[in-house]
């Protein structure tokens, strides 16, 4: 513009000059009825407080307020839950020793970890006794606290009963407490690794609660997936495990297939944006990858097959996790996007 | 023991927030994060811990005659939002420490010397009102005045409103009121006006009604509201067929394969 400004005077410049401040007014108009039309067409327009946008496109519900402690314990007490009933199981089907050993250890582990990262996680965390004044069934998060309380137990007493066992004389009593122990971990075991998924299930954040069926199945399936991950990169090579394993992985898989079959609004954001991204990558690494890594080694050698069940191990520990963390933004994102229905 | 409710009506409300700072200064509740919305005259937003009233600002298109309007001037609808204190509250039924509590006068408490903070109100409530004060670390609402009530004392905001538009009173009392007005505001010409009351939603009615024009959703009032209990059956249905599953999955993993060793 400052270049026009300098053009040379006469009469033929400035009516030259004005055709061009004609045609540029022409070109403003063109300009705003397309911003108008662009308006009109998407949700891009100013606020305004709407049936469709709700109030001035603010949303209506509120977003989890928890802190990145939730997630991690999701992981945490899947992995834990899983390998309780694994070690239960190994136990009473004469499986081998280093594998019942090495499995309630990891029960035992995350039973321990689990409750100071819940704590950590709540707003007053001086007052987390407060959990145990009640026990509400219709509260999932109180059903958790009592499960993570049994298990725990349970996880303990299995250890200490396995502990008599083989350090003290009363064998008996340590076979006794162990069997005992191992019992409550397959009743709470499962339970345990689950709830999580009724927890966020049972809330009004669209993208939770419109999965209500798939997550605790998808969280007790990718705890598993983990679980037995773990145990072989510790270096258990039963073939139990392998089909465990593989059994994990194709829940998963089918678990994300049904997630991306669905087209509904409200679970959009298990698709699209970041967390679409980061549910993608995480149902990736505990479904379909493990479940061909897994496969493939059944058909080769010993130890080529050993290596693709290490590989199949890592992704299905690493996607576990990413898995709790994408459904958790996911969340955030839904509930940011609510709007009154 | 009586039922008492709110009937907030949004066609006497002239937007001038003393029962924000009536509600406030009562229960001394700290000061929101402030700072300029854009959005309309509106500030605050949205209830929150830190926001137990909220008068909301519907900016419309101008109407001439209507509420006193200037022909060429936008309408304006105010709304004071406040807790629904529902029949069926998601809230309460998923407080795991009992900190919710259902009072004598049929409202939802919320005990500020029990709660822990963890935050759980706040993914179940269907109308977004409870949240967690991230200063203090617990979750805050709406107490409905129940130490006013107690002591036979109106709720802070419906004793300041200078209009009106807020009414405290016996439940039933109230839905005929409403009734009323409307039925007088329909004779009047005011063809949008209606209640809102989800009785007929999973939230089993509310302790907090509201006359509303036009769409309820313009208010960020949900037509349909879902107290998060209704999702538990098939959670529960979920988790139980998932524990069978893989118990019995696992033992037939080891069993299948103990064989093949032996």
């Amino acid at each position: 513009m400052s270049q026009a400004h300098r053009f040379p005077p006469g009469l033929d410049g400035a009516q030259r000059r004005s055709e061009q401040k004609e045609t540029r007014l022409t070109t403003i108009r063109k300009e705003a009825e397309l911003q108008l039309a662009s308006r009109e067409i998407s949700n891009l327009s100013l606020p305004v407080a709407s049936g469709e946008q709700g109030y001035y496109c603010l949303p209506f519900l509120k977003e989890p307020t928890w802190t990145w402690e939730v997630p991690l314990y999701f992981f945490v007490g899947g992995v834990a839950g899983t390998a309780g009933v694994i070690s239960a199981i190994a136990r009473f089907t004469g499986g081998p020793d280093e594998l019942i050993e090495e499995a309630s250890r990891l029960a035992m582990l995350g039973a321990v970890l689990s409750p100071p990262l819940l704590i950590s996680d709540l707003g007053r965390p001086a007052r987390f006794l407060a959990m145990l004044r009640v026990f509400k069934p219709q509260s999932p998060m109180s059903v958790g606290v009592w499960a993570l309380l049994g298990f725990s137990g349970a996880t303990f007493v299995a250890n200490s009963g396995r502990w008599i066992r083989m350090h003290h004389r009363c064998r008996g009593l340590g076979r006794f407490l162990e069997n005992i122990g191992h019992i409550a971990s397959l009743a709470f075991g499962p339970v345990f690794a689950s709830y999580t998924g009724v927890l966020i299930g049972a809330t009004v954040v669209p993208a939770w609660n419109r999965n209500i069926s798939l997550l605790p199945a998808h969280f007790a399936a990718s705890g598993l997936g983990a679980t037995v991950g773990i145990l072989e990169l510790r270096g258990q090579s039963q073939q139990g495990l392998q089909l465990l394993g593989i059994g994990a992985a194709l829940t998963e898989t089918a678990v994300g297939a049904r997630v991306e079959l669905r087209h509904d609004q409200a679970t959009a954001p298990l698709r699209n944006g970041s967390s679409g991204l980061i549910i993608r990558i995480g149902g990736a690494l505990s479904g379909p990858i493990p479940l061909a890594l897994r496969l493939a080694s059944l058909f080769v050698r010993p130890k080529p097959a050993l290596r693709l069940r290490r590989y199949a191990a890592i992704s299905a520990v690493v996607g576990s996790a990413i898995t709790r963390a994408a459904w958790v933004h996911a969340g955030h994102i839904s509930a940011k996007n609510s709007r009154p229905e | 023991m009586k039922t008492s409710a709110f009937l907030t009506d949004s066609t006497l409300c002239i937007g001038c927030k003393a029962c924000e700072v009536a509600c406030k200064e009562w229960n001394e509740v700290p000061p929101d994060a402030g700072g300029w919305s854009g959005l309309s005259y509106d500030n605050t937003l949205a209830l929150g811990a830190r926001t137990w009233r909220h008068v909301k600002f519907i900016e419309g298109m101008p109407e001439s005659g209507v509420g006193g309007n200037a022909p060429e001037s936008s309408s304006w609808n105010f709304s004071s939002d406040v807790c629904k204190h529902c029949e069926n509250a998601g809230c309460l039924e998923a407080c795991p420490t009992g900190a919710m509590v259902r009072t004598e006068f049929g409202s939802v408490f919320l005990q500020p010397d029990i709660c822990n903070g963890c935050g759980y109100c706040v993914v179940t409530c269907p109308f977004g009102v409870v949240d967690k004060d991230p200063e203090d670390g617990r979750a805050f609402k709406c107490t409905f005045c129940y130490d006013r009530q107690k002591a036979d004392l109106l709720p802070a905001c419906a004793k300041v409103c200078p209009t009106e538009s807020i009414q405290f009173g016996e439940l039933d009392d109230l839905r005929q009121r409403a009734q009323d007005r409307i039925t007088e505001l329909h004779d009047r010409g005011m063809n949008d006006a209606a209640i809102y009351d989800p009785t007929e939603s999973n939230v089993g009615g509310t302790h907090a009604m509201f006359i509303v024009r036009g769409d309820a959703r313009s208010y960020n009032l949900p037509p349909h509201p879902v107290a998060p209990t209704a999702y538990l059956r098939q959670g529960w249905i979920s988790s139980a067929f998932t524990s069978g599953v893989m118990l019995a999955g696992t033992l037939l993993a080891f069993m299948i394969t103990r064989e093949r060793r032996a």
